[in-house]
């Protein structure tokens, strides 16, 4: 078998002989486990290896894109890319200026995880099973375990070649209760930078919410309207993600002049209190890289700055065609996907405020914590809590059902009145876009006030 | 392939050897403009071993490679699953049609022209939209094998044109859509077009609803987005075997409305789902899951039919080459005897639902759903008045399914899995911004 390096030194040689704006390529060898677990007992386990590349081209702003697992004839490749963006030329190629580099960044682990024997994987998962089963009343359990290595080499005609590895780790457990037909779940997302390690010790969580399961089950169902809503950092960060991170994404914006015209920069969106950054630079975090996937150095982007649109997430293209600078944000799932813009690790900066300071003067509220999931289209979002409480005359007090909330980005985020000084982030979650799904990322927040949310009830 | 399994064969007491080859030409439209064209080539290689009696599974993109293949079906071995089932063995399938050689023949050209036209007449109707689209056509090929002889081949093709546009008009957004694939060339933009020009029209003015209680009309795309999930969850066999099924202990009972219909088909000509066997080399079957309202069945691949003392009902399916687990391949809800324009003129106040954004995202297994009504229209004195925003919907499939005061003439394909009517439906839970 050749080794994708061999490969990859002959591709840079290649993108240069062909009549073309531009051309890249990237190539890629990964290695991917899983355990996943349904009940008491270890439902499935497997290992995976690929291997796949792909050419894009770029001519007169149409752009071609040929991927495969196969790597024989690679200049036909080339050439059949090259052909597809002369077939969508149109206009004018633009692409915001980066340097070429050549570069190579290991992954940086003491353990591949995927090398971590499986005897080792099981031990861990079967502990925290156990705990599930341990809890009165519980119907059944869902463990999805999974890790990956890969090593991806990117060449462009320029002459960059850069050649990065990196790992990761996912980890979602579900707690299930039922009772007379009722079926209530509780869920724990986590995730790493491959990094084994950090999905162990978790025995407390994942005993609390097995109980958690079974208490909703004599729950009540909220009923659905407006309310003065505290979201916990788990779903903050989703609420970040969704509500407004997904919008200052520019291939969204870049095309459209109604989208450029509300979206301009200076625009206000929320308080003098509200910071909402995205970067791929904080290390360790399974959003980081220190190159995007056209080669573009990781940056960090202020999105929204004392409340006021400073900046948005860009490809080379979406930053040339609005004259802005490229931020790095151009990823793609893998090699069967052209890179398309995306987020990284996206947070709400923290203030200066207590939990107690922001629920103490609610009256009638939600205490909103940990996610199911969350999607938007831009102007609306939704996102969900995986556990919700009400809060009555400044404190804490029954549990209720799970619970949807939904939004408007105009509206929004000018409606959140407090910041807490306790950010976390999350790295339990996917992010899915075009089609790619789920890309590693990051969410994060402090515990943050919304008035007037959305709630959905009964 | 034979390779692959003489050598599993050598070190386990079973196997299965899955292979999918597929090509992929799809063609993107941009902010009204073709952007992008595509060429994707993948193969999967996957490796089922059962050894001493336990389940070892893995995969590859690289057919060569068959002993690293083999050496980490049997490392996973020694902590699978035990086996509860035997792999078929040679059987006859049923004729199900799922490739016409015209899909691979359609020029790029010709792709580009199709978009173009359906993104011209969505533009002649509301000139300042702004359109993404995609006309793709696709051709794989699968095959299994196993070690008692069973064997699955076939090659499908796969055509798909879609259309989504934005409009934009101060700060408030309009999301409209269509898409539709099959195994034939799809040429006629026109029915497309068609569906994303009424979402227009009725979406032409703003509306609003109270907070309360209202009834109901889900179209096909709203009966997907809301209600199909939760379905989808209920009849696993999985779901079923762990008693995580709120239907689970019911088959027989009557607990959807009588009116209610639903079945999963594999075995429709022509149809991107269809196949003659499962990722499991076992024959495709109709399988009724609601039959007037009573449960009828559930969905099954080999193992936790095995587990649940019943046959796989050829469900197993390999999401991207992966362990087989039943899933839906198309669901099909019968249709009823309404037409959408008396739904509406029955109704003296009511919604109709066309899209739920973030259904899918609460607790599906207990039925629920929730979620923002991102396309929805607000309907008076039996007329459509407008676009309803800032509006929320939470139910029960089991509520909300037991009681359907109409179901709809006219079935339509949303996607490639779900068939279904419009489902007119007596009371929702409503919340909206005051």
């Amino acid at each position: 078998m050749t080794d994708i390096k061999a490969i990859a030194h002959q591709l840079a040689d290649t993108v240069k002989q062909y009549r073309a704006d531009y051309i890249e390529a990237r190539l890629e060898e990964s290695q991917t486990s899983h355990i996943t677990y349904r009940g008491k007992e270890l439902e499935s386990t497997g290992k995976s290896t690929s291997r796949g590349g792909n050419v894009r081209a770029l001519v007169k702003g149409g752009w071609g894109f040929v991927s495969f697992n196969n790597f024989e004839d690679l200049p036909a490749k080339v050439e059949l890319a090259v052909r597809q963006a002369k077939l969508a030329a149109s206009s004018e190629s633009q692409l915001a200026p980066v340097e070429a580099v050549v570069d190579t960044v290991s992954s940086n682990l003491a353990r591949n995880p995927v090398t971590v024997p499986l005897a080792e994987k099981k031990r861990l998962l079967d502990e925290y099973n156990d705990i599930i089963w341990r809890t009165p009343r519980l119907q059944t359990s869902i463990i999805g375990y999974g890790d990956s290595h890969k090593k991806v080499i990117f060449v462009n005609s320029p002459g960059s070649y850069i050649e990065q590895e990196r790992a990761d780790i996912t980890l979602r457990l579900s707690a299930i209760a039922a009772e007379d037909g009722d079926i209530q779940q509780v869920g724990l997302s986590l995730g790493s930078r491959g990094n084994f390690n950090s999905i162990q010790g978790l025995h407390r969580q994942v005993e609390q919410m097995s109980k958690r399961a079974v208490e909703l089950l004599s729950a009540p169902k909220i009923k659905g309207k407006e309310y003065t809503v505290v979201l916990d950092p788990v779903l903050a960060g989703v609420f970040v993600h969704e509500a407004f991170g997904h919008l200052s994404e520019a291939d969204f914006v870049y095309e459209n002049e109604r989208l450029r015209e509300i979206m301009v920069l200076g625009k206000e969106f929320g308080s003098k209190d509200l910071n909402i950054v995205d970067t791929a630079t904080t290390p360790d975090l399974r959003g980081s890289y220190k190159y995007d996937d056209e080669g573009t150095p990781a940056t960090k982007a202020y999105l929204i700055q004392e409340g006021r649109l400073v900046g948005r997430l860009h490809s080379r293209e979406t930053a040339a065609r609005m004259g802005e600078k490229p931020t790095g944000n151009a990823r793609a799932l893998n090699y069967s996907y052209p890179p398309i813009v995306r987020m990284t690790n996206t947070y709400i900066e923290p203030g200066t405020l207590s939990f107690d300071d922001i629920i103490g003067d609610i009256k009638e509220g939600v205490y909103a914590r940990n996610w199911y999931g969350g999607m938007t289209s831009m102007e609306m979002f939704t996102f969900s809590a995986g556990e919700a409480w009400m809060i009555r005359n400044g404190k804490l007090a029954e549990m209720v059902r799970p619970v949807v909330l939904t939004g408007n980005v105009f509206t929004t985020l000018k409606n959140i009145d407090a910041i807490g000084n306790d950010l976390e982030m999350n790295q339990g979650g996917g992010c899915g876009k075009g089609g790619q799904s789920p890309l590693p990322v990051s969410n994060g927040s402090p515990h943050i006030r919304i008035r007037n949310c959305l709630v959905g009830g009964s | 392939m034979e390779r692959v399994l003489a050598q599993a064969r050598r070190v386990a007491e079973e196997a299965d050897v899955f292979m999918v080859s597929s090509e992929e030409t799809p063609v993107q439209f941009e902010a009204n403009r073709l952007k992008q064209l595509q060429t994707k080539q993948k193969t999967v290689l996957a490796l089922r071993i059962i050894k001493e009696g336990r389940i070892g599974y893995a995969a590859t993109t690289d057919p060569e490679d068959s002993q690293g293949l083999v050496s980490n079906a049997v490392e996973t071995a020694r902590f699978g699953m035990p086996s509860r089932f035997e792999l078929p063995s040679p059987a006859t399938y049923p004729r199900v049609e799922v490739f016409d050689p015209a899909v691979e023949q359609v020029p790029i050209e010709k792709m580009i022209e199709l978009g173009e036209e359906l993104i011209d007449m969505v533009r002649r109707h509301t000139p300042d939209i702004v359109c993404e689209g995609g006309v793709s056509k696709a051709v794989a090929s699968v095959r299994i094998i196993n070690s008692r002889g069973g064997e699955v081949n076939y090659r499908k093709s796969v055509f798909g044109i879609g259309v989504e546009g934005n409009l934009t008009r101060g700060t408030d957004m309009l999301f409209v859509g269509e898409g539709q694939s099959s195994c034939h060339p799809l040429l006629e933009p026109k029915v497309i077009a068609g569906v994303v020009l009424k979402q227009l029209e009725l979406a032409r003015t703003r509306a609003s609803a109270k907070t309360g209680t209202l009834p109901v009309v889900f179209t096909p795309d709203g009966v997907a987005s809301a209600l199909v999930p939760p379905l989808m969850a209920a009849f696993s066999g999985k779901t079923v075997l762990e008693g995580a099924s709120p239907i689970g202990n019911r088959l027989g009972e009557v607990v959807f409305d009588p009116g209610l219909s639903l079945w999963d088909d594999p075995t429709l000509a022509y149809r991107p789902e269809s196949r003659p066997g499962d990722d499991e080399g076992v024959p495709s079957q109709r399988t009724l899951l609601i039959e007037k309202g009573i449960v009828a069945g559930f969905l099954y691949d080999l193992q936790t039919a095995a587990m649940a003392h019943t046959l796989s009902t050829g469900n197993g399916n390999r999401n991207r080459g992966g362990l087989p687990a039943p899933s839906p391949t198309a669901f099909v809800i019968a249709p009823g005897s309404t037409s959408f324009d008396q739904m509406i003129s029955d109704m003296k106040e009511g919604l109709v639902i066309e899209y739920l954004m973030g259904a899918e995202q609460g607790n599906i297994l207990g039925g629920n759903f929730s979620g923002n009504v991102l396309l929805g229209y607000k309907v008076e004195s039996g007329k459509i008045v407008g676009r309803v925003k800032d509006t929320m919907v939470s139910g029960n499939i089991y509520q909300v399914l037991k009681e359907i005061t109409a179901i709809g003439a006219d079935a339509r394909w949303v996607g490639s899995s779900v068939n279904t009517p419009h489902l007119y439906c007596p009371r929702l839970s409503v919340a909206t911004k005051t």
